[in-house]
């Protein structure tokens, strides 16, 4: 772990997060909407890159709180996305936005939470369930890392979201042999088998830029 | 890819400035929001009806917007829902204080939307929101594993039925009742015979051999169930009929039909279509009431056509041949 690895995440941090995000998602938008085009409608790199963008301009200058830098980026993706992914992103960052309301810092524990109000959201808005090839099977295996490392102890944080984030990946390439359940992708049926899963794609770039803040090899300027 | 575009990013919106120029007595379009209105407001104390999607399905919806069809279209990205804020703002723009009907295909990412938009709106005013969801296609067999069926050509046919119930002063129970009636006693099928190009892929959306056909294919280029060598129209055209017919609602009532081009295939062969189609409904005993031939929900520059039909009871008939002037459909006036 780098000498400069956060221990928590403060607005600044999940401000960089964001920044970060939409970085990864700006520099991979072809290969998501590549990803898009093989089993959806080759739209969801260019609706993630155009919402991500809105979101880190409706960044403040100085954030108060993760949960005003969470709810903002909530509403610029539900308000700029479409499609599925602007509901979905936008519900889970809304309600991981009220997971942490009050809160000036996050550590493990308290990311794990908010990310399972997170997916607590996606779940509901979108009826899909883990092994539906969707974007859940990223996010259920990174928020069971967070869990196993949430009761460690302190200045874990960079190695749980590092976890998490190989977790989501692993997750992400785990869609590749399932058959879509929901979404775009679910009316291909069979055939739909031997592609990744976007969603999943986009997923694990996020958890990706939250490794990279929270390992300190970027920092607020990514 | 070549097409006639400025840039990628502004399809959308140098197409609503181009349907805003092209049609100034009827539409008014909201360039901020991306939103197509009627030019004159319906009359207080009526049902309005809003309906919207991903862009790239022209006419579908902005053409349908004007007296006796839609009071307001939310244009999406191409082949993207439009969003809850654009949905919510059109919904209380065109309230008259009767509620107003959200007509929504059945896509994984309107029905999202919609839901979430009718959620603003109910947070937000009084107005009253009541929900069709079209779900005609098909081609999807099993909604236990999938999305459930999509929503194709019966939207259209949905919307000028519900239109004119709107326009005659119906209720919004009534209004959302006729539509939900229309909806469920329509079935429909498609075929690609190319793949469609989303401008900001640049590239087909799926390879097609020069041979073979996508049958069972929605609105958004995304694959059918399965591919075949293609075959003459006779053939195609049963290929289409067969399982409508097999999935439609049993009863003494005709159909309206609606032979769809998906924008790329000229009308001299959709007529052919409609040819071999009309022969084969009259083999089956299955009497057209209406017919509709041509472009009218499509997915870009696909090649190919979908059939639908609508078991039409005297109601649902009498609503049809109601007068309709938007731009893409337009008859009685």
């Amino acid at each position: 772990m780098s000498p400069t690895a956060l221990t928590e995440l403060d607005a600044g941090d999940t401000a960089a997060w964001i920044r970060r995000a939409a970085r990864l998602i700006a520099v991979r938008a072809d290969e998501l909407t590549a990803l898009d085009a093989a089993i959806g409608d080759a739209d969801h790199g260019a609706n993630m890159k155009r919402g991500m963008n809105a979101a880190v301009e409706a960044l403040p200058d100085a954030p108060e709180a993760p949960a005003a830098v969470l709810k903002q980026t909530a509403m610029a993706l539900i308000s700029k996305v479409g499609g599925a992914a602007g509901p979905l992103y936008g519900t889970f960052f809304l309600r991981m936005s009220t997971a942490l309301a009050g809160r000036q810092t996050i550590d493990t524990a308290a990311l794990a939470d908010a990310v399972a109000a997170g997916i607590g959201g996606i779940v509901q808005r979108g009826n899909a369930e883990t092994g539906d090839k969707t974007m859940l099977d990223a996010w259920s295996p990174a928020l069971q890392a967070l869990r196993d490392r949430s009761g460690e102890a302190e200045g874990t944080l960079a190695r749980a979201v590092a976890a998490a984030a190989d977790a989501a990946a692993a997750g992400r390439d785990a869609t590749e042999p399932m058959l879509a359940k929901k979404g775009r992708a679910s009316y291909l049926g069979e055939r739909s088998i031997g592609h990744i899963d976007p969603g999943a794609a986009s997923t694990a770039l996020i958890m990706q830029a939250l490794a990279d803040v929270v390992s300190g090899r970027v920092t607020g300027e990514a | 890819m070549k097409k006639l575009i400025n840039s990628v990013d502004d399809v959308v919106s140098n197409a609503l400035t181009g349907m805003a120029a092209a049609h100034p007595d009827r539409l008014r379009v909201d360039m901020a929001r991306h939103i197509v209105y009627r030019a004159t407001p319906k009359e207080d104390g009526k049902v309005a009806i809003v309906s919207g999607g991903g862009s790239g399905h022209e006419p579908l919806h902005g053409g349908f917007v004007g007296t006796g069809m839609l009071d307001a279209a939310c244009a999406g990205e191409i082949f993207t829902s439009p969003v809850p804020d654009q949905v919510s703002a059109a919904t209380a723009a065109v309230d008259r204080g009767a509620g107003v009907l959200h007509i929504v295909k059945n896509y994984t990412g309107d029905v999202m939307n919609f839901d979430m938009a009718a959620e603003m709106v109910a947070a937000e005013s009084g107005t009253q929101v009541a929900t069709v969801i079209t779900a005609d296609d098909v081609a999807v067999e099993d909604s236990l594993y999938t999305a459930g069926r999509r929503g194709v050509g019966v939207t259209v046919i949905v919307e000028k039925i519900a239109g004119a119930a709107a326009e005659q002063g119906l209720s919004l129970e009534q209004v959302a009742a006729i539509a939900k009636r229309t909806s469920e006693s329509g079935r429909s099928m498609g075929v690609a015979l190319t793949s469609c190009t989303v401008p900001a892929n640049g590239k087909p959306s799926f390879d097609l051999p020069d041979d073979e056909m996508e049958i069972g294919i929605g609105i958004h280029g995304e694959p059918g169930r399965h591919r075949a060598k293609i075959a003459p129209a006779d053939e195609i055209a049963k290929q289409l009929v067969d399982p409508v017919l097999a999935e439609l609602p049993d009863g003494d009532h005709g159909v309206i039909a609606l032979l769809n081009g998906m924008g790329g295939s000229p009308l001299l062969e959709l007529y052919l279509m409609y040819g071999e189609v009309a022969k084969r409904l009259e083999a089956a005993g299955v009497k057209v009431e209406r017919s509709l031939v041509g472009d009218y929900i499509t997915s870009l520059d696909m090649a190919g056509c979908s059939l639908t039909l609508v078991r039409a009871d005297e109601e649902m008939l009498r609503l049809w041949d109601a007068p309709v002037d938007t731009p893409g459909l337009r008859w009685g006036v």
